[in-house]
């Protein structure tokens, strides 16, 4: 039993079913981040956990409460939208104190927590303007002031980045984990953007279809995704996936797969029993952080594979350098210290931390778990 | 309005510069013609109108056929000039222009941001009745009038007319409200505002546009009408129909420049909320309330 349950939980627009089963319990406190691409349904669920939409099937409660049909306003929640939607007829502090206004709470109350947050987001000095004449970051510290005045149980965010040019997105990133980690509040927040996702979260759960693909910390999520789907959606770039097929080699599995000049090589899993798959394909996947040079390996990792490749092209990045090469008739991209000296066009001595690999059934895509 | 800018596509020399001012002086001059020969004639005794200079501005000035317009002319029966008809089209305007522009202020809203099944065939059939012709309800118009007891009132053409207004004043709100962000609808949800709470503090605050579109059109639409008035009016006609008495009377001297001053007189209050209504029609009321 968490703070905020989401059980069974479906949602249907006639025929059609948009969310399948949803089941994610969280418990209070904690940070999670509904993550996948547009048409998912993680703004759904969010709209559904506001009441904003009705719920199909399945109950959500809050403190242990079934909020199904309790009208948004009931249920102790905040929200900052996308487009921030501030009041544009009121002052900053107005918009803030609007939603106590509506619940009765006496000006004198209202004005405190006001000042409070005020001075927690440092937007004091603004209150008097309306919000047309405030820059995009200053809006979206609004829309969070004006969640925060309400003290609610859960605070939903739904892409409230999005709409921020590249840096702001990153300074406002850090406030929100910041402001969490200060006020301990939980939070639903939905997104896109993986890096978002990872970098905010205690957990995340990734959407895709209309069904929670994963559910898990960042950490579990990015090493080991439960499917081909969660494995490419995080991480840029993404996990390489390749077909490669198992081969016993000294009693060890090992994935036996193509290189650039259609040599099989075979490179050592660290998973043993993957011996069952003997002979059968799989789909091999690696971070491209997974694929250095063998200065650049891992010292931690106790299987780190040689492989001498034929080099595609390279990508200076300035931090990394991003080289591509062929490997099961996919391209493949390895992430190289920015000095790697990597050439196009010829042979290098790349070293694969299969300790970090990971392998999925190729009908099912699932992960085979260790 | 902000510091006037060039902002036209082609860049234009001294001499288009000359020529398309001297064509749009040309059109001025072409529309207010008639209005000055109606002013400069509702200025001159009647002699210097039937003896010929119409054109010409008045060589002795009066006030006269204004008095006798407003206050002493014959219309129909009595000699009571067009003052207590004024009042008639005033206390039938501005109840029927305020109570068909709230009405479709809210029909607008529940239409855009309370959709519920079957609201879009509920705001065809609004739409619809922007297209019957009045002549079509005049009968069926009459006996509803006539059974609530309002025939020949003015609360009757006040009703009248907001029925009619409100096709045109829910057409105006509902695609207004329909680019107007639902998020904000929503996050006052979660704030705790009601359905009318909504409405007043979030939605009219920025509706000013288009309040002022709807009533330039209502005022002027209501105020213009004759058909309505004539049919309905009985004792409480409106100003047009007192105007028509005026002009249209087939016994006596035709007083050209009273004619001319009631003419004017009818006209002045749809002038004057241009006028004043204008000013507020370009203002962008919605800046600032989603990202920009």
């Amino acid at each position: 039993m968490g703070f905020l349950d989401i059980k069974n939980v479906t949602k249907s627009y006639g025929n059609v079913e948009v969310l399948h089963r949803v089941d994610i319990s969280v418990e209070e406190g904690e940070f999670l981040v509904l993550v996948g691409p547009s048409g998912c349904g993680k703004s759904t669920l969010l709209n559904m956990i506001a009441g904003l939409e009705g719920i199909t099937s399945g109950d959500i409660s809050i403190k242990g409460r079934v909020v199904n049909g309790v009208h948004p306003s009931k249920r102790n929640i905040a929200m900052v939208f996308q487009s921030y939607a501030l009041y544009p007829n009121m002052t900053v502090g107005q918009n803030m104190t609007f939603g106590l206004e509506m619940h009765g709470v006496p000006k004198a109350e209202r004005d405190a927590a006001l000042r409070d947050v005020g001075k927690l987001l440092q937007i004091e000095n603004l209150l008097d303007r309306k919000p047309g004449q405030l820059s995009g970051g200053q809006r979206q510290r609004v829309a969070m002031g004006r969640a925060l005045v309400r003290n609610p149980d859960v605070f939903l965010f739904d892409e409230p980045l999005s709409n921020l040019d590249a840096k702001l997105r990153v300074d406002m990133r850090t406030e929100i984990k910041k402001l969490h980690e200060k006020l301990k509040t939980t939070i639903v927040y939905v997104t896109h953007d993986q890096i978002e996702a990872m970098t905010l979260s205690t957990r995340i759960a990734v959407m895709y279809q209309g069904y929670v693909q994963q559910l898990g910390t960042p950490k579990e999520i990015y090493d080991t995704p439960a499917n081909v789907y969660v494995a490419t959606f995080m991480g840029s770039p993404a996990m390489n996936v390749m077909p490669a097929r198992v081969a016993m080699k000294d009693g060890v599995p090992h994935a036996q797969i193509k290189d650039a000049k259609g040599v099989d090589q075979a490179l050592k899993f660290s998973q043993p029993n993957l011996a069952a798959w003997e002979g059968r394909d799989i789909l091999l996947g690696i971070r491209p952080e997974s694929i250095t040079d063998s200065d650049g390996a891992d010292r931690n990792s106790r299987n780190i594979v040689p492989l001498r490749n034929l080099v595609g092209i390279t990508e200076p990045a300035g931090a990394d350098t991003f080289v591509a090469m062929s490997l099961g008739g996919k391209d493949i991209i390895a992430r190289m210290r920015a000095d790697a000296n990597v050439v196009s066009g010829q042979d290098f001595d790349f070293a694969i931390n299969m300790e970090k690999a990971v392998a999925f059934d190729p009908k099912t895509e699932e992960r085979i778990k260790p | 309005m902000a510091a006037v800018e060039q902002d036209t596509a082609v860049r234009t020399g001294g001499v288009t510069r000359v020529f398309i001012y001297g064509i749009l002086l040309i059109f001025m001059l072409f529309y207010l013609m008639p209005l000055f020969v109606m002013i400069s004639n509702s200025l001159k005794p009647l002699g210097e109108i039937t003896g010929g200079n119409m054109m010409a501005l008045p060589s002795t000035w009066t006030l006269e056929p204004w008095r006798q317009a407003w206050s002493a002319a014959q219309i129909g029966v009595e000699p009571t000039g067009l003052k207590p008809y004024f009042m008639n089209s005033i206390l039938m305007v501005v109840p029927a222009v305020v109570i068909s522009t709230i009405l479709g202020a809210l029909n607008g809203y529940v239409l855009t941001k309370w959709s519920f099944r079957g609201d879009k065939i509920i705001f065809g059939l609004l739409l619809f009745s922007c297209f019957i012709p009045f002549q079509i309800v005049l009968i069926p118009m009459a006996t509803v009038l006539g059974k609530l007891g309002l025939a020949g009132s003015i609360p009757g053409l006040i009703l009248v007319h907001v029925v009619y207004g409100i096709g045109f004043s829910t057409l105006y709100f509902r695609n207004y409200y329909s680019s107007f962000p639902t998020e904000l609808v929503r996050a006052a949800m979660i704030d705790g505002a009601g359905f009318f709470r909504i409405f007043w503090r979030i939605m009219l605050p920025v509706s000013g546009p288009i309040i002022v579109v709807t009533v330039i059109w209502q005022f002027t639409n209501i105020w213009n009408d004759f058909l309505f008035g004539a049919s309905f009016g009985g004792q409480s006609q409106p100003m047009t129909v007192a105007l028509n008495n005026l002009v249209q009377s087939s016994t006596g001297v035709k007083e050209y420049n009273v004619h001319f001053a009631g003419a004017i007189l009818a006209a002045l209050p749809t002038l004057f909320v241009y006028i004043v209504a204008g000013r507020f029609f370009v203002r962008g009321l919605m800046a600032g309330s989603v990202k920009g």
